[in-house]
């Protein structure tokens, strides 16, 4: 979850600062054995379960993605490139999973981006009820992403849902959200986007309590207040936080599948198809097992570039302190 | 100021007078990981009433945009289907309609899911997190040259997205014929690198002497990690649970794709097939099974909110 995508510094092995002598006696290397079988078998359990339900699935997801296979043949059939051929000719469904993928994602990390942002600075105005607002704000965040879907198409049936209301306020019919190919990807995004919005602002609310208070006096003396010292001050001093929320945002939303399989089930046709919801259609209902495989190396490697950015420029993130 | 003040208007006043009027609010509020002290309402500065009033609209919407939908829910879930049915909606219902609930629980076998979710998230919660117990005891205390290296194949695992594994491990557990099994819905998932950098970095924290001084007393590592490390890492323990729980029991790709009857699902899953089966028009219903989804993780949030957030946010703001 986020705080793993911190860097991890200064992982200092704890022990080895403490008496190892430079000269090892035969007493401290027979220590040092048993310490190390020890090590081993607290390790174990953990070791084995990442590796076998996770190195092991990448790097065997990689071969199947060179093969041809449907669960019911034997073995799976070696194509080569086949399916990365067909999988990038235009008009594929990857080619309309990736464009989807790229607005549902870049629309819900920019839109709780900025409304985090805001309702975190409102939340530190130290206001009447703000600790109440604060903890319903961040309730979507706990809940299966099965419920939000659920919950949110019945507010955007056009018939019965909230939707209509808000729709008909303005005089207007709602659109069927969840049916039409022009709304659909919207839907997720939404329902997205309320789910996360309150984890952001929660973020920018903290981070906006932990701002120097040097810093504002100073900039108070030189006359700075209002707007200009929300964005010569405040701004730039968040934008570590920023950073972050993008990053952990961009995988976070990159990822999302339950409110895509309760809202819209990727369409219709392929109108609200991400990658996740590719690699299980092809996988799971289709059984085009190699494209499905070749689909999430697509997408593992997508991801990866954006975590090598994270560790690349998060330690010389801007420093506050 | 008034010259006698009670202790909460003391401390209201120290920190008025500790915080430059125009500044952003000093000390933080939101307790972090460490459990903390409880939040005391503090007031900002006077402002106008014109600017008051401005916030205040603002608070009441960012209010009414997270409660509405949950109000929506719950009263939705409550309300005898006419109203729901009908336009102008009725925001109260007229009546407080429980047969949603018996309707839901009798068109799928709720009782079923609910008994999955709860054996697959307190048995795989517990498995993961004694699995990380273990592993990050054995980085925080045990000499083992390398050990770093290891370290960070476990925590670089982080990097893996769930969806790439997915697909082998779906073969995986079939081969083991595991498949709609409890063993094939939690054992893929108690493999901890989260859990164990957390609760890792705690146990960094603990003073090297009460550590040393249970060592002389001649207690073994099983010994020490029992009676002096896990005590005192018990509230970062109590948030990496928290949150593990939650994450479990959110579960949904894994738990869909590895299960194939219905007295196997868990409640999400479940939630989705109670929609798709009473069609798209019987929401009361549907909205009485979201509930039952829902409204665990809201209890666990509303009790522990403090450590959740506390352990959610901490990774994020602290560099």
């Amino acid at each position: 979850m986020t705080t793993l995508l911190q860097p991890i510094e200064g992982i200092r092995p704890r022990s080895s600062k403490s008496a190892v002598p430079q000269r090892t006696s035969p007493q401290i290397r027979r220590r040092n054995r048993k310490d190390g079988l020890l090590f081993w078998a607290l390790i174990l359990p953990n070791l084995v379960a990442i590796v076998v339900f996770g190195y092991y699935p990448t790097v065997y997801n990689f071969v199947l993605s060179f093969t041809d296979w449907d669960f019911v043949q034997p073995a799976p059939v070696v194509v080569g490139f086949e399916n990365y051929v067909e999988l990038f000719q235009s008009g594929s469904m990857l080619m309309d999973a990736l464009r989807n993928t790229a607005i549902f994602v870049l629309v819900a990390v920019i839109g709780t981006l900025f409304g985090g942002m805001a309702i975190g600075a409102l939340l530190a105005q130290r206001l009447r009820f703000s600790g109440l607002v604060r903890t319903i704000a961040f309730a979507p965040h706990m809940l299966p992403g099965a419920a939000i879907g659920v919950l949110w198409l019945f507010m955007f049936d056009p018939n019965y849902g909230l939707s209509r209301w808000l729709f008909s306020m303005f005089g207007m019919e709602s659109p069927s959200w969840t049916t039409t190919s022009d709304f659909s990807l919207w839907s997720i995004t939404i329902a997205y986007a309320w789910q996360r919005l309150g984890f952001v602002a929660i973020i920018y609310y903290t981070a906006i309590l932990d701002l120097p208070k040097d810093i504002y006096e100073a900039a108070a003396l030189d006359g700075a207040r209002g707007w200009g010292l929300f964005r010569y001050t405040t701004l730039p001093l968040l934008s570590p936080v920023t950073f972050f929320l993008t990053i952990t945002g961009i995988i976070a939303a990159a990822q999302t599948f339950d409110i895509i399989a309760t809202l819209t089930n990727g369409g219709p046709g392929t109108s609200s198809t991400t990658l996740p919801w590719m690699i299980y259609d092809q996988a799971f209902v289709d059984f085009n097992i190699g494209t499905s495989a070749a689909t999430a190396t697509v997408m593992f490697a997508l991801l990866l570039v954006v975590t090598l950015v994270q560790t690349k420029y998060a330690s010389k993130q801007v420093h506050y302190s | 100021m008034s010259l006698t003040l009670d202790r909460k208007d003391e401390s209201a006043a120290a920190s008025r007078t500790a915080t430059p009027p125009e500044g952003p609010p000093g000390a933080r509020n939101l307790s972090g990981a460490h459990g903390g002290g409880r939040t005391r309402r503090r007031r900002g500065p006077r402002r106008p009433l014109p600017a008051a009033m401005a916030l205040y609209v603002l608070i009441a919407a960012t209010f009414a945009l997270f409660a509405v939908p949950l109000y929506w829910l719950f009263s939705s879930a409550l309300k005898p289907e006419h109203e729901i049915y009908t336009y102008p909606l009725t925001w109260v219902p007229s009546a407080l309609e429980w047969s949603n609930f018996s309707e839901a629980w009798t068109s799928a076998p709720f009782g079923a899911f609910l008994q999955n979710s709860i054996i697959t998230t307190v048995v795989g919660t517990g498995l993961e997190i004694g699995v990380a117990l273990l592993s990050a005891y054995a980085f925080a205390f045990v000499y083992f040259r390398g050990k770093m290296l290891v370290f960070a194949l476990m925590v670089g695992s982080l990097m893996l997205p769930g969806h790439i594994t997915l697909l082998v491990n779906y073969i995986t557990i079939s081969n083991l014929g595991w498949l709609n099994t409890y063993q094939g819905l939690i054992l893929p998932g108690i493999g901890s690198a989260f859990a164990m950098f957390l609760i890792y970095q705690q146990m960094r924290q603990v003073p090297e002497e009460l550590v040393d001084a249970a060592k002389m007393d001649g207690a073994g590592h099983l010994r020490r990690m029992s009676t002096v490390v896990i005590p005192i890492c018990r509230p970062m323990i109590l948030t990496a649970t928290l949150i593990v729980l939650i994450t479990k029991w959110n579960d949904f790709v894994w738990p869909l794709i590895v299960t194939s009857t219905s007295d196997m699902r868990t409640l999400p899953i479940g939630l989705m097939f109670l929609r798709s089966q009473e069609g798209y028009d019987a929401w009361g219903p549907v909205m009485a099974g979201t509930v039952i989804v829902a409204a665990p993780m809201l209890l666990v949030f509303f009790i522990a909110q403090r450590r959740i957030i506390g352990g959610i946010t901490a990774g994020a703001i602290k560099g």
